[in-house]
């Protein structure tokens, strides 16, 4: 049995563990659809892609429910999707059409929707950390029982605003998780240039919280700690910091060359891709079958096809709508 | 009616608004703690006595902070009201406040709002460049924010809680020459003018614009602390027989502009008054509208009063010489006739 998946599996039926598989699987193929469009000059703008990084997405949306919040970064399609925005909305606000998930206002750097508990995706960096504990703030004023989750880079955890909220939320015990995504750069920047320290996670000792290290490409692992966190911030007892050790398999952003990193490095990340690795580990202990994950692989093709008919066939924004939205009357 | 200072009117309307909604709480640095100030001038003293510490909620000094929380307590349905200690540091909330809340609702369609409260103290008062900025003019740029300006007591009460009851990112700018706080954190050469104040429940739209003094000669916009000293001008001008009108705006996002083009179409005469520096000003918005909308009943060059382009001095000579002063308004005035 492979050790690294073993915790917290016990706790999930099959259909829950297959449930993580199609939202990996969702996740990677919506990516390298959007980018094969965006190559295509079918969709404008830039894409900042999830590609590699599937299972933390997956494995803390599996413990959260829909009145639960996600703050997101400019990385966010993988964030919106686990929430449960659906495909079709984020492809429509992709292509900026009036149907997208913030009718063409958002585009991919904002993607959100509050109905499912996302606030539209913050791409400063940093800048969504204090929104996330004023999100916690309200609910714990509003003695609800809901739990903010605020994901952001290993870029972030230099941003001074970072700090100021994490020491708000440890000294209010605000139910909040602090999901870093250490992917090992920011933009081109490696971590080990911009840390002295050995781990993000190490920073919460110093607001007085739990810091975790976490396999972010083992998406049980991620499960197991979200749990954990989440849990904890349910029963009042503050927040949790959550470092994610995660590599992104595709470059920045648009036209990035990738020659700040070796492609050894790539390559041994490759064999650590958290989609192939819980397929096999699918198959050898959990007695799913090839035809199942097969189908699953399926029936999400069939969804990004869907989508992408959605998106194109959706109309654009009239002119006019440049001027509403701005304020609520 | 009650007679009150400013200090006092806002302080009654957080606590009207704090007990009729459940939802609004205050957030910022040294607001409610006990044996404290209640905020650097003494609006939120004694509000933790009677609301408790978590709805008078005092912060670490993270200002980035206070604006972020207070935007996702907003977005979650609650009303905070956020305590700048001073206005300066609102540079420190910048991101949160130009990047984050004002473009939320837009950002997500129209699905969000954001119903939160900034309330900040301008003016120079003998404390340097850095405690003494007038920076409305930064926030009247930024689409998706509303920016208020209470010279009274009256409209601090009624401009404060329709600004707590707007769905909007509203911001509140507060003199401290104005606020007429008391004890130890009484402001030299305050003017800290006391007016009578309703003690039912009243607002001030925002958006509306009042006539202070009616005038047939020249019309003079001024807030805050240049209200003051627009009147005290206009008092000195109609001795010499020039008869100003003075429009208090109230708000400048959004701006009473059908006010100010009344007025200037029977004046001919347009002067604005503002502490900020002049280049870039909110003064010279209302320049280039009226010179846009009312350049055929325009008898005179549009002229404005404000700061020289300098960084607010620490010593009273020279600060004496950077707040536009009663003398340069009548000066500017008769140099228009
Ligand atoms: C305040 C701010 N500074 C710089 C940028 C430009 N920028 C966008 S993403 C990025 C790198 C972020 O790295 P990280 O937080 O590690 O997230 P990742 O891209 O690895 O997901 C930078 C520098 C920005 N969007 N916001
Ligand atoms: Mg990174």
């Amino acid at each position: 049995m492979d050790k690294d998946m073993t915790s917290g599996s016990n706790t999930l039926g099959a259909d829950r563990l297959l449930a993580m598989y199609q939202m990996m699987r969702l996740i990677r193929r919506f990516e390298e659809t959007a980018n094969e469009l965006y190559m295509q000059g079918r969709i404008p703008s830039t894409l900042h892609l999830y590609i590699g990084q599937e299972a933390v997405a997956a494995g803390v949306s599996a413990v959260l429910r829909k009145e639960d919040y996600v703050v997101s970064t400019h990385r966010p399609h993988g964030h919106a999707l686990a929430k449960g925005v659906t495909a079709r909305a984020i492809m429509a606000e992709l292509f900026g059409k009036a149907t997208g998930a913030c009718k063409g206002k958002g585009g991919s750097m904002h993607v959100g929707d509050m109905r499912m508990g996302m606030l539209p995706a913050i791409a400063i960096v940093g800048g969504n950390v204090p929104i996330a504990a004023g999100l916690a703030l309200a609910a714990k004023m509003q003695r609800k029982d809901v739990v903010a989750v605020c994901y952001f880079g290993d870029g972030a955890a230099n941003e001074g605003a970072w700090h100021e909220a994490l020491n708000c939320a440890a000294i209010w015990d605000l139910p909040v998780v602090f999901v870093c995504e250490n992917n090992l750069y920011a933009a081109s920047t490696p971590f080990k240039q911009a840390y002295k320290v050995e781990n993000i996670a190490r920073r919460a000792d110093a607001y007085g919280m739990p810091g975790v290290v976490v396999d972010g490409n083992d998406v049980l692992a991620v499960y197991t700690a979200a749990h954990e966190a989440v849990q904890r911030a349910r029963r009042g007892e503050g927040p949790t910091l959550m470092e994610c050790l995660t590599y992104r398999l595709c470059g920045h952003s648009r036209s990035d060359p990738r020659t700040y990193r070796t492609k050894e490095e790539e390559k041994s990340w490759k064999q650590k891709d958290p989609i192939p690795r819980f397929r096999q580990y699918l198959l050898t202990n959990c007695a799913v079958s090839d035809e199942e994950l097969r189908a699953v692989d399926e029936s999400v093709e069939e969804e990004i096809q869907e989508a992408i008919r959605f998106a194109e066939n959706s109309p654009l924004p009239k002119p006019d709508d440049l001027y509403t939205d701005v304020f609520k009357e | 009616m009650a007679m009150m200072t400013i200090a006092e009117a806002l302080r009654q309307a957080i606590r009207e608004e704090m007990q009729r909604d459940e939802r609004v709480f205050c957030i910022g640095e040294d607001i409610g703690i006990p044996g404290g100030f209640g905020g650097a001038f003494t609006v939120t003293l004694g509000l933790s006595d009677e609301f408790g510490h978590e709805r008078i909620l005092d912060t670490p000094i993270s200002e980035a902070a206070i604006a972020g929380i207070a935007l996702g307590a907003a977005i979650a349905g609650m009303r905070p009201i956020a305590d700048v200690q001073y206005a300066d540091f609102l540079f420190n909330m910048m991101d949160q406040l130009v990047n984050e809340a004002a473009k939320m609702r837009y950002m997500s369609g129209g699905t969000l709002s954001v119903p939160m409260v900034m309330r900040a103290p301008v003016g120079a008062t003998a404390r340097g460049a850095q405690h003494a900025q007038s920076v409305e003019a930064f926030f009247t740029h930024v689409p998706g924010l509303k920016v208020v300006c209470p010279a009274t007591a009256y409209d601090a009460k009624g401009l404060l809680k329709s600004a707590v009851r707007d769905e909007n990112p509203v911001l509140v700018f507060e003199h401290k020459l104005l606020y007429g706080s008391k004890g130890p954190r009484t402001e030299k050469g305050s003017i800290s003018p006391v007016g009578e104040v309703p003690e039912d429940d009243y607002t001030v739209p925002i958006g509306k614009g009042v006539v202070r003094r009616k005038g047939k000669d020249v019309t003079i916009v001024a807030n805050l602390l240049m209200l003051y000293r627009s009147l005290a001008a206009a008092e000195e001008l109609s001795r010499k027989g020039v008869e100003a009108e003075v429009i208090d705006p109230r708000s400048l996002v959004p701006l009473d502009e059908d006010l100010i083009l009344e007025s200037v179409k029977k004046t001919g005469r347009l002067l604005i008054v503002e502490e900020d520096n002049l280049s870039g000003g909110w003064g010279a918005e209302v320049a280039a509208r009226m010179a846009d909308s009312g350049f055929f009943w325009l008898d005179a060059p549009i002229k404005r009063v404000a700061a020289p382009d300098v960084p607010p001095p620490f010593s009273p000579l020279l600060e004496r010489e950077y707040v536009p002063s009663e003398t340069k308004i009548v000066e500017t005035v008769l140099s228009m006739l």
